[in-house]
């Protein structure tokens, strides 16, 4: 075990080095206000060698008042940023794999149409951990339920668990088509990351939310619900949203407006 | 009886040690036959690995098993040991992959070594970036479902929906 030595001496361990690094990432994050005074936006600058933090909650606003009839640009987005195929062009889309998916749904007495997208709730205290035998289904500490692939024996408890519906099982082999950043795979569990690779990125925003908001619907807000004065909390704070399946108790991340 | 345990296993120690010393010693040692060696490329970017060749050709899964955990959970995404940087240097430059073909840098080793991995099932063989420097590009062969999709059925809504499942 000589051999493993030198690898923890390039593990960032010491409070000097963190704390240099992270002076000098708050540095390079930061927008200068006035001389001396910084706007710090600690959750986008996360340097790659610090692990993610529960002082970050992230979470997505869905305002379906302006969530439009007949766009699916959020679902095409996510399947183009996360590799998976598209239902439709699935050989098999009834078990194909599904992150995010669009509902237009309709009150049968008023005949009032109501559009959403529907996807993994990211839920505080999530089912699919729960009953996940072997520990793969897990909660990130910024809130970011995923499915640890290493670990994950394709059970599909999970699936069944999952009050959303949000999870699929990969059933065909991917033949390399994953993308660098996602790795994915047959019999393993999967479902909408907040597009974890872009957050850790800094990138502060998912694949979805910036498609909707080019493509002008501006339904989708994402952030860190823990911050706030970040747009989303601003905005979760003027507009009363619900929780689907709020009876559940779940605290999901994925708060929705005029459902 | 402990002690006559302990000399045997002193004596073992002994005579695998001399018998590795031999073999690696020897030039003339008679080679496996069949047993074609790996092809090693040198990697197309960069010009030495994060560790010593050495250390790294016994060392690598430790490292990568170490690197993957914390990516996965804790979300740390170092450079060093990750697979993606692997990948994105060893990617061969003919197929522009690690494990495309029997001579690519991962899987040459590995069949030499008779060992089966599985990591290609879920990562991209192939590195992020340039399309002009990796033409066979994970990045390019995603693109196909947009082309199809122009070409594509409709499916209903239901289906859509995952009501059908
Ligand atoms: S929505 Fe489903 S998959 Fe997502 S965290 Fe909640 S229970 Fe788990
Ligand atoms: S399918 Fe995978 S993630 Fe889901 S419960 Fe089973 S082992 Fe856990």
């Amino acid at each position: 075990m000589n051999d493993m030595k030198s690898m923890s001496d390039n593990t960032p361990g010491s409070p000097e080095r963190r704390r240099f690094i992270s002076v000098a990432t708050m540095t390079a994050a930061g927008v200068t206000l006035a001389p001396g005074v910084m706007l710090i936006d600690v959750a986008h600058g996360r340097p790659e060698e610090q692990a993610a933090s529960s002082a970050v909650r992230w979470g997505m606003l869905v305002d379906a008042t302006k969530c439009a009839s007949g766009c699916d640009e959020c679902v095409s987005a996510c399947s183009t940023e996360n590799g998976w195929t598209p239902v439709a062009e699935s050989k098999h889309p009834k078990q194909a794999p599904q992150w995010i998916r669009k509902l237009e749904l309709q009150d049968p007495l008023t005949q009032a149409e109501t559009n959403l997208p529907m996807m993994c709730q990211h839920c505080e205290e999530p089912p699919c951990v729960d009953v996940c035998p072997t520990g793969a289904s897990f909660k990130r500490a910024d809130g970011i339920v995923l499915v640890n692939r290493h670990t994950c024996i394709g059970c599909r408890y999970c699936m069944m668990a999952c009050p959303y519906k949000a999870r699929s099982l990969v059933h065909e082999p991917l033949n390399d088509t994953q993308k660098p950043d996602v790795p994915r795979g047959i019999g393993c569990v999967e479902a909408c990351t907040f597009c974890v690779q872009k957050v850790d990125r800094g990138d502060g925003t998912t694949a979805c939310v910036e498609a909707c908001t080019a493509s002008g619907h501006n339904a989708l807000v994402f952030g860190d619900m823990n911050d706030p004065e970040s747009e989303i909390s601003k905005r979760l704070r003027e507009l009363p949203t619900k929780q689907v399946r709020a009876d559940l108790n779940l605290n999901v991340g994925v708060r929705y407006h005029g459902i | 009886m402990a002690g006559k345990i302990k000399r045997l296993l002193a004596l073992g120690a002994v005579v695998l040690t001399t018998a590795a010393l031999a073999w690696a010693g020897s030039d003339d040692q008679p080679k496996a036959s069949g047993a074609p060696k790996p092809v090693i490329t040198k990697a197309v970017k960069g010009e030495q690995c994060v560790e010593p060749n050495d250390f790294m050709r016994r060392n690598h899964m430790k490292v990568l098993l170490h690197h993957r955990d914390e990516t996965v959970l804790e979300g740390i995404r170092t450079k060093k040991y990750s697979l993606k940087e692997c990948i994105n240097c060893h990617a061969s430059e003919k197929t522009g992959s690690v494990a495309a073909s029997k001579d690519d840098f991962c899987v040459s080793c590995h069949s030499y070594a008779a060992v089966k991995i599985d990591c290609f099932d879920c990562h991209s063989t192939k590195p992020q970036g340039s399309m002009a420097m990796h033409p066979l590009n994970a990045e390019t062969a995603h693109y196909a479902h947009k082309l199809a999709a122009q070409a594509n059925s409709k499916i209903s809504a239901e289906e859509m929906a995952g009501i059908a499942q």
